[in-house]
């Protein structure tokens, strides 16, 4: 599939959004960056996993750092190509082709640009079929793939590789760095091959993302509702295969702090016409929400807040006072819902006290 | 006693107010000027009260004519555009994502400068002052006057944008300068882009402030003049010819509020009828809801505050077109401002909204003999219609489930009937026609502060506590008496990637403008960050 135009891209980016689950930052920027390096080059190859090499080498890539600090210090534009030109050199290979570490967000765009400057294509999936806080929780970890060597860069031109034992251990020294070099990086990490991406990779996430957003734009042009067309087409892709709103109304509090360098919190949601209450909870991305005393979704399933009217996602970071939502759920892909998977990316990875229960089970009644 | 004035692309309302109390209003056509049709609507007002121009203590204004200057791409400077954050930031230039036109019409060059800050204060890299001196010189010899500034992460240090405007002033001593903190919150692009917007209507600020001023002067009104900012608060005429981005969203505001302020609904939604469209907005607690998503202006994406409204495309010279008994298609063309001549009951032969009200007894204007014979199915039909398209527009706006008070407002507000659909009741009131003049008239003073707060460092009730005491003072001194001032807004987001308590804070205040206030020197300077 080659992405050619700008539509294209909205329709990606709406779509990350979504899949982000109130994380992986505001694709906004990451829109403007790739639709520029689409004028300039005219067009992005999106190949299908099933059309890799088994030999070839592989590039997740993405940002890491403070979604708040990169809307206002924004990229180079060398910071892609430096890494992965990196790589090859250690390596001894030129790399075949890029995908997104993480779907959600802007960083499901990241790789398109990096892919426009070395003119190689992006694979359709990705290494976490959502959003997660930190690198370790890449399926690709999951499965025990090295992240290493990893390359970091930032917009001062600075380039560092890391070489750690364990995947743990390069989370931890990537994020100090990233916030030394001022809040935000590059980040090249776990490389692997063709046959390995098969193998572990969540696949055809880029394209879910595309029908997603395509699916909202063309439903707001139609004047039908677009979280109905949200849901019949993340169940389309057979990757997300349930999708429910889960709740409707107005942002009354908004509690955030930092525990353990990241932004734990709740947002409370009232409502509309006394149908009660809504808490989410999130750690950077939203983790849980309950009604009342009911769960009724948890990670690694997704839980999006998105403006009621529109349906354009809200990110945790642009959570506001007053703001009317809807508060939409999708099962997350099958491949993170194994016990394995779960014992990395499950509430008790959390540190929540209870086990995962699928989204699909805990809304019997509403979807009755 | 006050003026309240709202200029719109038809009319420019005036009311004069005392206390709660509406003495005088009138409309008039806008002057291709401005200031011929705000100086003979004050004229009206004071003669209609009796009340001399001495008695007159603020003028408040409120205006689309910058909106309209950038829709339209009119009567814009070229900017000489300055970005200092190299090397971050070089992917993505100044007019990224602009609509081509406007983009190609507005630049006088672009300038990607080494400066900036980090989130944490330091400097992404040091301020090149040769190179600086060099742009401002080559914007100079190029003619380009007005010149926006802006840096990264100016909202946490204003130094380095203060420091380039001395140094540019010192080039180019005519030059107009904008710089990003003053006109925007953080998100480099949108700041960038509102302060972009700001510097092309430089020259047409000043020339409209100053005749607005001019014009005052001639009717004797000493009063000081301010001007209605995008969230319903003020800015003194001085900051405004400075800031005039700052006023863009005013109209529908001034409307809100001035519908709150006639009928004492806080909540309810509030349908403001002109000439060509109905602008549904929501009241909570008084206020105007404001968009939770970026707003567009003219094709370009900023970060303003502005409130969340619905226009649809139902006015009072809104053109009804029948072929035969069967095909009825409402809008969305509008006849505008020649309604007074293109309509039936003016005496035209083109079938308005207004026609029909007239015809119906609804409304009581122009000749309603003139008025076309409809058959009673038609003309019922025709209501019909506008009965679903506002109706409509009401359910998409409200957020609860369950019918809304309604309050009507604009010079066509009779198009909305009392028995609407979604509505529990239609509040009409008195001078509904020229809510927008009086929402200008009642205005607040506001001021709003952003910083990012590590709470490790500093503790968070004190953080909090110096905002709020800084943000009350601030008000204060720019004319808010003292009980009137409130937080009517607060958030914090932490900086969830990075190590410790850091989190970016942002409180707004607003206050009711003292019946004796005048812009100070020092209030003046201080509002320039309130937005």
């Amino acid at each position: 599939m080659r992405i050619e135009r700008a539509t294209e891209l909205e329709d990606l980016a709406r779509g990350a959004a979504f899949l982000g689950s109130g994380g992986g930052g505001d694709p906004y920027y990451s829109l403007l960056l790739a639709e520029a390096a689409l004028t300039r080059r005219g067009g992005f190859n999106l190949v299908s996993l099933a059309d890799v090499a088994d030999d070839a080498l592989l590039a997740p890539c993405g940002w890491i750092g403070a979604p708040t600090v990169s809307v206002e210090k924004l990229p180079n534009g060398n910071e892609a190509v430096a890494g992965l030109r990196r790589l090859e050199e250690i390596m001894g290979r030129p790399i075949d082709a890029v995908l997104p570490i993480e779907i959600g967000g802007g960083n499901g765009l990241a790789p398109l640009i990096a892919a426009a400057e070395l003119g190689i294509p992006v694979v359709d999936c990705d290494g976490m079929g959502r959003a997660f806080p930190e690198s370790q929780m890449a399926i690709f970890n999951i499965r025990g793939l090295s992240a290493c060597p990893s390359v970091l860069t930032a917009a001062d031109g600075s380039l560092n590789v890391i070489e750690t034992g364990d995947n743990l251990t390069h989370e931890r020294i990537a994020r100090a760095l990233a916030v030394s070099l001022g809040g935000i990086a590059h980040m090249v990490e776990y490389p692997l091959t063709g046959a390995e991406a098969k193998a572990h990779a969540v696949p055809g996430s880029v394209s879910a993302a595309i029908a997603v957003g395509r699916a909202i734009r063309e439903a707001r042009a139609a004047g039908r509702d677009p979280f109905d067309a949200l849901a019949l087409a993340l169940e389309a892709t057979g990757l997300y295969p349930h999708c429910l709103p889960l709740f409707e109304g107005k942002i009354v509090d908004l509690e955030r702090e930092t525990r353990g360098g990241f932004s734990v919190g709740r947002v409370i949601i009232d409502g509309f016409g006394g149908s009660g209450r809504m808490e989410i909870e999130f750690q950077n991305e939203n983790l849980v929400a309950r009604r009342g005393e009911a769960v009724l979704a948890m990670v690694p399933d997704i839980i999006t807040i998105m403006d009621r009217d529109t349906a354009d996602t809200i990110t945790t970071e642009r959570l506001k006072y007053g703001q009317r939502v809807k508060v939409v759920a999708a099962a997350a892909p099958a491949i993170l819902r194994d016990p394995v998977a779960l014992s990395f990316v499950g509430p008790r990875a959390f540190g929540m006290a209870f086990d995962f229960t699928p989204m699909e089970k805990l809304n019997v009644t509403a979807r009755a | 006693m006050r003026i309240g004035v709202d200029v719109g692309g038809t009319n420019t309302d005036a009311v004069l107010i005392e206390g709660r109390r509406v003495v005088a209003s009138t409309k008039r056509p806008t002057s291709p000027d401005v200031s011929a049709g705000v100086a003979s609507a004050i004229t009206d007002v004071l003669a209609e009260a009796g009340v001399s121009a001495e008695a007159v203590q603020a003028v408040m204004i409120g205006t689309t004519h910058f909106t309209n200057a950038l829709v339209e791409r009119d009567r814009l400077d070229r900017v000489g555009i300055i970005r200092l954050a190299s090397p971050s930031g070089e992917a993505l230039p100044p007019l990224t994502g602009w609509p081509e036109a406007l983009a190609r019409q507005l630049e006088g060059g672009i300038f990607l400068l080494p400066g900036g800050y980090e989130v944490d204060g330091r400097e992404i890299s040091a301020l090149d002052e040769s190179r600086l001196r060099d742009a401002a010189q080559d914007c100079r010899a190029r003619g380009i006057d007005s010149i926006a500034v802006s840096c990264a992460f100016a909202p946490i240090n204003v130094a380095m944008e203060e420091r380039a405007a001395a140094i540019i002033s010192e080039e180019h001593p005519g030059a107009s300068i904008s710089l990003s903190h003053s006109v925007g919150r953080l998100g480099l692009i949108e700041r960038e882009n509102g302060t972009i917007l700001n510097a092309a209507l430089a020259t047409l600020a000043r020339h409209v402030v100053a005749s607005l001023e001019e014009a005052l002067a001639a009717l004797g009104v000493a009063a000081p003049l301010y001007i209605s900012q995008n969230d319903g608060t003020l800015i003194s005429a001085a900051e405004a010819a400075r800031y005039p981005v700052l006023t863009i969203g005013s109209g529908p505001t001034n409307s809100m509020r001035g519908a709150a302020f006639l009928t004492g609904v806080e909540n309810g939604i509030v349908m403001d009828v002109g000439g060509t469209t109905c602008d549904i907005g929501v009241l909570a607690n008084g206020f105007p809801r404001e968009s939770s998503i970026a707003v567009d202006i003219g094709g370009v994406r900023t970060n303003f505050r502005m409130p969340d409204i619905l226009a649809i495309g139902l006015g009072g010279g809104t053109r009804i077109h029948l072929s035969g008994e069967s095909d009825l298609v409402i809008g969305p063309d509008s006849v505008g401002f020649r309604i007074t001549q293109d309509s039936y009951v003016f005496g035209g032969a083109t079938l308005t909204t207004s026609d029909v009200a007239v015809a119906a007894g609804k409304a009581d204007f122009g000749n309603a003999s003139l008025a076309p014979t409809l058959s009673p199915s038609l003309r019922e039909r025709i209501f019909e219609r506008i009965r679903a398209m506002l109706a409509d527009g009401i359910d998409r706006m409200k957020t609860a489930p369950g019918d809304a008070t309604i309050i009507a407002v604009g010079g066509g507000h009779f198009l909305i009937d009392d028995d609407l659909k979604g509505a529990a009741q239609v509040v009409r009131p008195e001078h509904a026609a020229v809510a927008n003049a009086v929402g200008a008239a009642i205005a607040q003073i506001g001021a709003q502060a952003e910083r990012i707060v590590d709470y490790d460092i500093e503790p968070r009730q004190a953080a909090l506590e110096t905002m709020r005491e800084t943000l009350l003072a601030r008000v204060i001194a720019a004319g808010a008496t003292k009980e009137s001032v409130e937080i009517v807004d607060m958030d914090e987001v932490f900086l969830s990637y990075l190590p410790g308590r850091s989190a970016q804070l942002r409180m707004k205040a607003v206050g009711s403008l003292a019946e004796t206030a005048r812009p100070v020197d020092g209030a003046v300077a201080e509002a320039r960050h309130a937005h």
